[in-house]
C-alpha cells in the first residue's frame, strides 16, 4: 500500500515535471510493480482433506504444495486409517500403499481416453473426474470396503447416486442455478 | 461388534465436523477462507462434448442458497488457478489462471502457460487469452471463445456435488448404524460460483498421456 502510494505520488509528480518542461525530455513509463497472490485454498481429489486431515492442519494442508504434502502428512493420513480400521481395499493396496496414493492430493486425467474418477471399468478407474461420477461412494468404499468392497455395507454408500438437476451436454455443462 | 467399534474409531477419528461447520468435498475446509470468494469447494476435469477437448471446473463459495446467490461475486484480487503437472512429479507444468476484473465485469483467463512463479506464490502470467461476460443470477449462461479456442464461462449454477452429509454426520456422531437408503442429497437445491474453462488438448498435451491437476486460490498480496 505505501509502495503504491509512493508510485502515484511520482507518477503525480513526473507529471508535473513534463507539464511543465513539455519540449524537453519525453515522459519516463515505470513499468507496474509485478503484482503477487498468495495461495489460500487448495484441492486436488474430493474430500481429502475433509476426512484425512486434522482440523488444525487444515490451513497447512492447503498452502503446501502437493509435491511436498506426502513427506508433511503421510503419518497423519496414516494413521487416520489405522483409526477407521483399514487394512486392505479392492485395489489391493495396504496401508502404506494407499497412504502414498492419497497424501499427494492431486486428480489425475487422461488427455487420451475416457475421465472418470470410477465408472465400473478397472482401466478407467483415476482417469479424471466427471461431474456425475458418484466420488464418495468409490472413497466410502475403498475405505470402508475392505478387500472385496463388501466389507461395511453399511458404511460404503451414502445412497446418494446422482445430483438433484441434470447436466447439460454441452459447455457450460453445469445445470442452472436454483 | 465389529461394526461398533470401527463406528467408535470413526467417531472418534473423523474430522468431518469442527466447530458446528460441516465440511464435503472440499466446501468450507479451510478456516482461513470459509465462505469468502477463495473457498474452493469442488474440481472436475473431464473429457469435453468434444473429446478433442479436456474441461476444468473449479467451483467455490459453496452452499449459496437461492436467497443468498445473487448477491455472490469473484473477487477481482483473488486468482483461481488450475495447476497441471505433466511428468508425473506433482510440480506444476502449466497453468490456467482466471481472475475477475471488476471494472469490465468478466472472468479473465490467462494460458495454459508454463508458470514463471511454482508453488505457493503466483502471477498473472503473459496474457488473457479468453475472457467472458459473468453470467448474472437468473440470467442466461454467457459463454465466449478466445483466440486459441479456449471456451470459457463464469457466474452460478448448481452445485453438481451430491452427499448425504447429514446422515454422515449423525454416523459420526454415533446416533446412526449407517446410511439410509435412499439417502438424502445435503447439497440438493444449494449454488457456487463456478468457472468452466474448455481447453483443446493440443495446448496441454503430455507424453505420458495424462495430468496430474490441483486447484489452487491465491489472494493479492
Amino acid at each position: 500500500m505505501k509502495l503504491t502510494t509512493i508510485k502515484i505520488l511520482a507518477i503525480v509528480l513526473g507529471g508535473s515535471v513534463i507539464a511543465s518542461s513539455c519540449s524537453k525530455s519525453n515522459p519516463v513509463v515505470t513499468p507496474p510493480a509485478t503484482v503477487y497472490y498468495q495461495q489460500q485454498d487448495q484441492m486436488g481429489r474430493p474430500a481429502i482433506n475433509t476426512v484425512f486431515i486434522a482440523a488444525a492442519n487444515k490451513d497447512a494442508f492447503n498452502t503446501t504444495p502437493p509435491s511436498a504434502q506426502n513427506a508433511a502428512f503421510s503419518a497423519e493420513i496414516s494413521a487416520k486409517l489405522t483409526a477407521f480400521g483399514y487394512t486392505t481395499n479392492i485395489l489391493g493396496l495396504n496401508n502404506a500403499a494407499f497412504t502414498g496414493v492419497l497424501a499427494t492430493d492431486v486428480l489425475t486425467a487422461s488427455t487420451t481416453g475416457p475421465t472418470t474418477f470410477y465408472d465400473g471399468v478397472p482401466a478407467n478407474t483415476l482417469s479424471g473426474r466427471a461431474l456425475a461420477d458418484d466420488v464418495i461412494d468409490v472413497e466410502l468404499i475403498l475405505i470402508f470396503g475392505g478387500a472385496t468392497g463388501a466389507s461395511n455395507p453399511g458404511l460404503t454408500s451414502d445412497h446418494v447416486n446422482a445430483n438433484d438437476k441434470a447436466f447439460l451436454v454441452s459447455f457450460p455443462y453445469l445445470a442452472t442455478p436454483f | 461388534m465389529k461394526r461398533k467399534k470401527l463406528l467408535l474409531v470413526v467417531l472418534t477419528a473423523s474430522a468431518f465436523i469442527t466447530g458446528g461447520i460441516l465440511f464435503a468435498a472440499d466446501h468450507i475446509d479451510s478456516p482461513t477462507v470459509t465462505n469468502m470468494p477463495a473457498d474452493i469447494t469442488d474440481l472436475y476435469v473431464f473429457r469435453a462434448q468434444d473429446p478433442n477437448n479436456l474441461v476444468f471446473v473449479a467451483n467455490t463459495q459453496g452452499l449459496l442458497t437461492p436467497g443468498t446467490t445473487g448477491a455472490a461475486k469473484f473477487d477481482a484480487n483473488t486468482v483461481i488457478e488450475f495447476n497441471i503437472d505433466n511428468n508425473g512429479d506433482a510440480i506444476e507444468d502449466l497453468v490456467i489462471q482466471c481472475k475477475y476484473n471488476s471494472s469490465s465485469n468478466k472472468m479473465e483467463v490467462y494460458g495454459p502457460v508454463a508458470p514463471s512463479e511454482k508453488g505457493t506464490r503466483s502471477k498473472l502470467e503473459g496474457s488473457v487469452t479468453a475472457d467472458v461476460t459473468v453470467t448474472a443470477y437468473g440470467g442466461t449462461a454467457i459463454t465466449n471463445v478466445g483466440g486459441s479456442g479456449i471456451k470459457v464461462f463464469a457466474g452460478p449454477r448448481d452445485d453438481p456435488f451430491f452427499f448425504d452429509l447429514n446422515r454422515f454426520k449423525m454416523i459420526i456422531a454415533g446416533t446412526a448404524p449407517g446410511f439410509n437408503n435412499p439417502g438424502t442429497d445435503a447439497f440438493a437445491g444449494t449454488n457456487v460460483m463456478s468457472v468452466v474453462v474448455e481447453v483443446p488438448k493440443t495446448l496441454i498435451s503430455s507424453p505420458t498421456g495424462k495430468i496430474n491437476v490441483w486447484l489452487e486460490t491465491k489472494k493479492k498480496i
